[in-house]
């Protein structure tokens, strides 16, 4: 056998290992964590290698314990997961409101000094958030801000501006110059044209770049944990699940529990626009 | 004098150019954003630098100016402190480890998964799944999966493997091993904790890569297959010289997300067993002892230390990546 079909058997059969290996790696962690979430503390302890849950042991009592509100003896998941919402809806609000000028400015209109702008959005993007949390971390003990949703909401832009303005950018330069041209002879001003030809042309983006920003607030742990880890009733969910972790009264499957309820939200926005997704993230990086 | 001031009239009642107008527009487009990214980052990082170089704790800083007395001593507490450069080298061993874990991991799917095959659409989207779900919570599976009590590998680990107990992966700093009757010893819980950086980050290389990898065009392998190129040929000679620029702008994001990632690393050991990463230590300083002069110093060092970084990085690669490709 010559060494190109020797090599073409085994690269044939290795595809499929590492297919294999992927999906046991990427998979299993999220359904192990969904198993132990339903199962009772002490089947666990009592053999912890077993994969499946007899139908005797299921139970859903994890999920009643962490969602019941702390004043029903429960964690009080429902208000965090309230307050993850209100803050990453609203930091998505603040990010695109801030980051669309300046997204269609940098990708579309030629000005003095555009390409330093837009390489100085770029860089924003890896200045290290270690940087930033030391002075915000002062500046909100001094305002008094410390366990302010909205003042979580506001650092949080400083996370997102740079990423959807790098997604969005790249959208805008693939309006087609000739729409906007046509609108202008119709006599919209600038304003108009953006407001009402290229943003709803741009949909599609603006509706990845929000989820986008969604999971990074949602995700975020962080600036969570210094900002509103002295007020109880502000947790975010992420905050809520590390902090309950930490201690050892609650058990390990009520934490899975948890672990769902902060996870599932995530997911399921994901899923139900990947596609968009992974394009927006994307485009671009094939042009080298 | 009238003359000239008749003229600069008419030049202003002349109406502007397209370009004039477009250079207006983008500067009227791009203040705001610019504004805010000044506020909420720019202005907080210069004063980070400012503080550094102040005796600052935050039980006084309600009192101090902006500006108070200026003293090298932040930066003397931060390199004399125990353990600094230990840690400092911890983080670039953590830092190269998870980058170039991800990366390959990335490469390896995105290759496996680059013509269709039954199940590859749905296998797609869930590769994603590390890198979208929330790191609190996949954190907290890894801990209890590894957890020598009950844990599922380390369960696993005694009923298949034969291991005698199971290792505590997240909070032993040196194993011993014995291979080939060799006894040595390795940094676990670091290790581990590379190991998850480069589970949950695989998916952004992959997604990257093969973004790339279908844009080669299909002319180019068909090519070298007719010249009798062997798969690892056409894969070295034609598609990685066409990944080599991704592989390089992914090494650049990966190492500076990774040395200065805190949530992993606090997440999962908390710092501990030879894992204390400078970003922990930064948050230590902070809240641990409201030293927020020395926080801001040592994050200031970091920076800097990845600023060098990448300057020799640009200065010896970059150069020759390009050629490459």
């Amino acid at each position: 056998m010559s060494r190109a079909r020797v090599e073409e058997r085994v690269f044939a059969v290795l595809r499929w290992v590492v297919i294999a290996f992927l999906a046991l790696i990427t998979v299993a962690p999220f359904c192990y964590m969904l198993l132990l979430s339903v199962k009772p503390i002490d089947a666990l302890l009592l053999d912890p290698g077993r994969l499946w849950v007899s139908a005797r042991e299921f139970t859903a009592d994890t999920y009643r314990e962490v969602l019941r509100p702390a004043s029903e003896g429960g964690q009080g998941f429902v208000r965090m997961l309230a307050n993850s919402a209100a803050v990453s809806l609203g930091t998505v609000a603040l990010t695109l409101l801030a980051a669309v000028p300046g997204a269609y400015a940098v990708g579309r209109l030629r000005f003095f000094g555009g390409r330093h702008v837009g390489a100085l959005f770029l860089a924003v993007y890896l200045f290290p958030a270690t940087l930033l949390a030391v002075p915000l971390f002062v500046l909100f003990a001094r305002m008094g801000l410390q366990g302010s949703l909205t003042g979580l909401a506001i650092v949080y832009i400083a996370q997102t501006v740079p990423v959807s303005i790098y997604m969005m950018r790249n959208y805008f330069a693939t309006v087609p110059r000739s729409v906007e041209e046509a609108a202008a002879l119709d006599g919209c001003t600038r304003l108009q044209t953006v407001r009402k030809v290229v943003l709803p042309l741009s949909v599609p983006s603006l509706m990845a770049t929000g989820l986008y920003i969604f999971m990074i607030a949602w995700n975020e742990f962080l600036f969570a944990l210094l900002f509103l880890v002295a007020k109880p009733e502000k947790w975010t969910v992420s905050l809520g699940l590390q902090q309950l972790a930490g201690g050892i009264e609650v058990s390990k499957t009520v934490l899975m529990a948890g672990s769902v309820v902060l996870t599932v939200p995530v997911v399921l926005l994901f899923f139900a626009a990947e596609r968009m997704l992974t394009e927006g993230l994307t485009s671009g990086a094939d042009k080298g | 004098m009238t003359t000239t001031h008749r003229r600069a009239a008419r030049r202003r009642d002349r109406p502007l150019t397209a370009a004039q107008r477009e250079n207006r527009a983008g500067l009227a487009f791009v203040t705001p954003t610019v504004l805010v990214v000044l506020v909420v980052v720019v202005l907080p990082i210069a004063w980070t630098v400012l503080l550094a170089f102040q005796d600052a704790r935050l039980v006084d800083i309600q009192g101090m100016g902006l500006l108070g007395d200026w003293t090298w001593d932040n930066f003397t507490a931060v390199f004399g402190a125990p353990g600094f450069w230990s840690s400092l080298g911890t983080t670039l061993v953590y830092a190269v480890g998870g980058t170039a874990g991800s990366i390959l991991l990335g490469l390896a799917a995105a290759l496996a998964l680059r013509r269709p095959f039954r199940g590859r659409g749905p296998l797609r989207a869930a590769m994603l799944l590390p890198y979208v779900a929330p790191v609190v919570a996949v954190a907290f599976v890894w801990q209890v999966a590894l957890s020598p009590q009950y844990g599922i590998v380390g369960e696993w680990g005694r009923r298949f493997l034969g291991w005698e107990r199971a290792p505590a992966f997240l909070s032993t700093r040196g194993h011993e091993v014995s291979l080939l009757g060799l006894e040595f010893e390795i940094p676990l819980a670091l290790l581990t904790v590379i190991a998850f950086e480069t589970w949950r980050y695989f998916p952004f290389a992959f997604l990257f890569l093969l973004a790339r990898l279908q844009a080669v065009p299909a002319t180019l392998e068909e090519a070298a297959t007719v010249d009798g190129a062997t798969v690892s040929q056409r894969f070295r000679y034609v598609l990685l010289p066409q990944l080599m620029p991704v592989v390089a702008l992914l090494s650049v994001l990966r190492f500076i997300m990774t040395f200065n990632k805190f949530d992993d690393v606090y997440l999962l050991t908390g710092g501990g067993a030879g894992t204390d990463v400078v970003a922990v230590r930064v948050y230590e300083f902070l809240t641990a002892r409201y030293d927020v002069g020395a926080a801001a110093a040592q994050a200031l060092v970091l920076a800097l230390v990845l600023v060098a970084l990448l300057g020799l990085y640009f200065r010896f690669f970059a150069g020759r990546t390009r050629e490459e490709a």
